[in-house]
């Protein structure tokens, strides 16, 4: 296995808990310089494969490199060129933000003098000048993710982990955060993203692999995921189950594909490309009609629908819903 | 900066760094009691509290077999009930690093991986100095008059050996319980484990059965010794290892080692399946 512009490459990874087969053949390569979209839900394996990757968790089967190095052989090298956050790895939150930084400075070996300047430099880097000499329990979530962010980034890592980096924060930390991690990619780190998320792949991945049981399934940029699953759909849910005839009607007009019914939630959907002109066309054909409309509005494609059309089968969660 | 720029200056060795990484994770935790003092406070609290309450309370009633004043027999038992508790604290602060994801950070860095463990153990030996520091100055308030020289020496270095030997009794427990509020429950184990020794009552006042118990008590050894060593009063018993109290308070810690230090380090190695 060459470093062909690869910054990770995994193939068939395997990794046994007793009976259960956390990565049961798990394929992966992602492009130097890129960011990287690991999709799944929980349980699929997104963190046992991460984990083999960051030489966190020894691999009971197959290859994986991180920059051309072997992570079983090279574990030392490999520590040395990546960053790791989120759920994976934490900071320390009795210490003030800088005692973090500057305590992991000198464990990657700066020195004293280089690990303060380097605090101070990623303090100033990710906005937390202010809240420097704060205790980190007393941060807010977006502080503490960013501190995280630039704990990883002490050595500028070649290949930056970063696991569901927005879950949980207001809409302007989230900017804040996708800011970061754009600018990190500028400056040639490569990122391996890790998310439930379709929506958060698709606003920073330039490329998805979707992860299901242990196996990647797919791999694919997200606009070819997307279309793989069928793009937007317009919605409809009516009072009375005798007008879904005519709603699926009304529907195919604008729709690019059949529309699909269901006859116990009185649902009608189907994909559409022009957005909001086939929402409001539905809505005022249907309200010249006298159809009574419980609910209309435009659905994104969800993860549960990815996996739907991959697998045939919902996420997990998904089921356990379904079943309660 | 070059992500390659990771060995920091040029001729130093992986010993030089293994050493340098134990201090930077010992600092960490030092640290973590310059900004949180009342932890050490919270630590000393029950010991003191016991000396208040046992020497005050009941001092009176209590009898120490060969003589001597209760209140001067009990405080080397209260040095080595601090030292025996120590083990919870280590527990406490390994579980929480283990959790919430710190020593995972570690791992994933090109530092020494002992150095998470090293550090844990150094930091607490300096925490028990301090400890018992203020304990000692405690007791000499409240009249407590030990031997000085060699002997005083001999005692706080068999005190901090038997800390030694449950640090790593402390790793192992807090790699294995899954969470801090499990880590809390150890108390309840930890007490009766010292009530059964020689720490407050000379065993032969116990039974029989519970005064042999006490006696063989590995934390018994390390009070009759030290209690030797301060010039106070020892409590007598004549069985073997009460008579050998010196002896066994040197061999005990290095069973103790001898057996859970295998068992902190296979844990630690384990977080890696």
């Amino acid at each position: 296995m060459k470093d062909d512009g690869y910054a990770v490459r995994a193939e068939g990874l395997e990794k046994r808990y007793g009976e259960k087969r956390a990565l049961d053949g798990f394929d992966l390569a992602v492009r130097a310089g890129t960011v990287h979209g690991l999709l799944g839900p929980n349980g699929a394996g997104k963190t046992t494969a991460v984990r083999i990757l960051s030489t966190l968790i020894r691999l009971d089967g197959g290859r994986a490199t991180v920059g051309g190095l072997d992570v079983e052989r090279q574990a030392r090298e490999v520590r040395a060129r990546i960053g790791l956050t989120g759920q994976y790895a934490a900071v320390d939150e009795v210490l003030t933000g800088r005692q973090n930084l500057e305590m992991f400075g000198r464990l990657f070996h700066l020195g004293g003098r280089r690990a303060k300047a380097r605090a101070a430099e990623l303090l100033e880097q990710f906005d937390l000048t202010d809240a420097a000499d704060k205790g980190v329990g007393d941060y807010s979530g977006g502080m503490r993710r960013r501190l995280d962010l630039a704990a990883s980034m002490i050595l500028t890592p070649a290949v930056l982990f970063l696991d569901e980096p927005t879950t949980g924060l207001d809409p302007r930390s989230r900017g804040e955060v996708w800011d970061a991690v754009r600018a990190l990619v500028a400056g040639g780190t490569t990122v391996l993203l890790t998310t439930q998320y379709l929506e958060e792949a698709d606003r920073l991945a330039s490329r998805i692999t979707v992860i299901d049981r242990g196996r990647s399934i797919a791999d694919d940029t997200p606009d070819g995921l997307k279309n793989r699953v069928g793009g937007d759909r317009v919605e409809v849910v009516v009072a009375e189950r005798s007008d879904i005839p005519r709603v699926v009607k009304v529907v195919a007009r604008v729709s690019d594909g059949e529309p699909e019914s269901d006859e116990t939630e009185l649902r009608v959907h189907a994909p559409v490309t022009d957005r909001v002109t086939a929402l409001t066309d539905v809505a005022r054909t249907l309200q010249d009609e006298g159809v009574r409309v419980e609910d209309i509005g435009l659905r994104r494609p969800s993860l549960d629908d990815v996996f739907l059309r991959l697998t045939g089968h919902r996420t997990e969660t998904t089921e356990k819903e379904a079943a309660a | 900066m070059s992500a390659l720029d990771l060995t920091g200056p040029a001729g130093h060795g992986r010993v030089y760094w293994a050493l340098a990484d134990c201090w930077n994770v010992v600092r960490r935790g030092l640290t973590h009691y310059r900004r949180q003092p009342v932890n050490i406070a919270w630590q000393l609290g029950f010991p003191i509290l016991s000396v208040l309450l046992y020497g005050y309370v009941f001092g009176s009633a209590m009898r120490v077999p060969g003589g001597g004043d209760y209140k001067d027999f009990l405080m080397p038992g209260m040095f080595v009930m601090t030292m025996a508790f120590g083990f919870i604290n280590t527990a406490t602060v390994v579980v929480y690093d283990s959790t919430k994801g710190v020593i995972d950070r570690f791992r994933s860095m090109p530092m020494a991986s002992s150095a998470v463990v090293a550090g844990r153990g150094v930091t607490d030996l300096i925490v028990a100095c301090a400890e018992l520091a203020i304990l000692m100055l405690t007791a000499l308030v409240m009249g407590w008059r030990p031997d000085g020289g060699w002997g005083f020496l001999a005692a706080f270095g068999l005190l901090l050996w038997l800390r030694f030997a449950l640090i790593w009794l402390g790793v192992w427990l807090g790699l294995l319980v899954p969470n801090p509020e499990a880590a809390g429950g150890l108390f309840a184990v930890a007490f009766p484990l010292t009530m059964i020794s020689s720490i407050f009552v000379a065993p032969q006042l116990m039974p029989d059965w519970l005064g042999w118990v006490a006696a063989w008590n590995p934390i018994s050894s390390t009070a009759a010794a030290t209690r030797e060593l301060f010039g106070t009063p020892v409590g007598g018993g004549d069985s073997w290892v009460e008579q050998h109290a010196l002896l066994m308070a040197g061999v005990w810690p290095v069973i103790l080692t001898a057996v859970f230090l295998p068992l902190a380090v296979r844990r630690f190695r384990r977080l890696s399946r």
